[in-house]
């Protein structure tokens, strides 16, 4: 029990103290270093307490598609040389006061309804799909989303299909001045477009219009 | 304080999801960080939902887990695409200088 507390702890203070430093650093990039190390903290955090599949799915989901767009996106646009300055913004700075009590005000909101959270004697009764033990939590979970949630489970395809499509169609250009080959165009293309057989008179010459 | 119960993972997600909070509110530099300040409250929403799954014996919240994954990250693709093709029209992505509906 007492490695248990420890490892919780160790992995909830790298946690937090990455998620400060990603609102805090200085420069972009390592801002989404941090952000990487967030979640392989609480996915560590996850596989601990029991969550295997979604721990490992975290890692795979953020660190290995989600933080490396991010990591693309920073570098592309050349913006992780922009200073961080919301420590000293110039004049209007009045959001500042007010989005920290705003934050410390629903912080604290959030720890007096987690202090006043108590069971209710009839919760285990409502029980939707209770932990097989001997299953493992890769089957318990895949044995759930594809009969019971299996609707849902298209759905999010089709959110990610639809997000992949909006994806490509936003950041498409269609640049002038580019030469392409295209495939239809040279395959369609027959003997009149290409020559034109002229007589020529003796002595005249023909005037080329190209 | 060494039995780890549910009340610690929900604060540790309480924290998470102040600081993403905070990160939307006092950022001034670039919009890239307000969308990784979103990301960390849905880490903490999911933190959340993992937890009462793990300790109520339920398997549903796993499951809606899952899928709040499935959104995020088509949420911070879109976002992405989105931010780019702002830079691309206006150079900047700085939020303070992002007012074209201000009028």
């Amino acid at each position: 029990m007492i490695a248990h507390a420890i490892v919780f702890y160790f992995f909830s203070l790298i946690a937090i103290v990455s998620a400060i430093m990603v609102t805090v650093s200085k420069n972009t990039v390592n801002s989404v270093f941090f952000l990487i190390l967030d979640f392989i903290s609480i996915s560590c955090l996850f596989i601990m307490i029991g969550a295997e599949f979604l721990g490992m799915i975290m890692l795979i989901v953020y660190v290995g598609a989600v933080a490396v767009l991010f990591l693309f996106v920073v570098m592309m646009l050349n913006v992780a040389q922009q200073k961080n300055e919301w420590f000293n913004s110039t004049g209007r700075s009045s959001h500042i006061p007010i989005g920290l009590l705003v934050s410390i005000i629903i912080f604290f909101e959030l720890i007096i309804v987690i202090g006043g959270w108590k069971y209710k004697p009839d919760l285990i009764d409502s029980i939707a799909i209770e932990i097989n033990t001997e299953l493992t939590n890769t089957q318990s979970l895949g044995s759930v989303i594809y009969t019971d949630y299996v609707h849902l489970f298209q759905l999010s395809g089709m959110i990610l299909l639809v997000a992949m499509i909006g994806a490509i169609v936003l950041t498409f250009r269609q640049r002038s001045g580019v030469k392409r080959q295209s495939y239809f165009k040279q395959i369609s293309r027959e003997r009149k477009d290409g020559i034109e057989l002229i007589d020529v008179e003796n002595n005249k010459g023909v005037k080329i219009d190209v | 304080m060494f039995s780890i119960g549910l009340g610690h993972y929900l604060t540790l997600a309480a924290i998470i999801f102040t600081i993403g909070i905070v990160g939307i509110f006092l950022n001034r530099k670039n919009i890239i960080v307000i969308l990784m300040s979103i990301e960390l409250i849905l880490l903490a929403v999911n933190i959340n939902l993992v937890s009462f799954s793990i300790f109520i014996n339920d398997l549903s919240g796993q499951v809606f887990t899952l899928f709040i994954l499935t959104v995020a990250a088509a949420e911070a693709a879109i976002g992405l695409a989105i931010i780019v093709v702002y830079y691309r029209n206006s150079g900047t992505i700085r939020v303070e200088e992002i007012d074209k509906l201000k009028g």
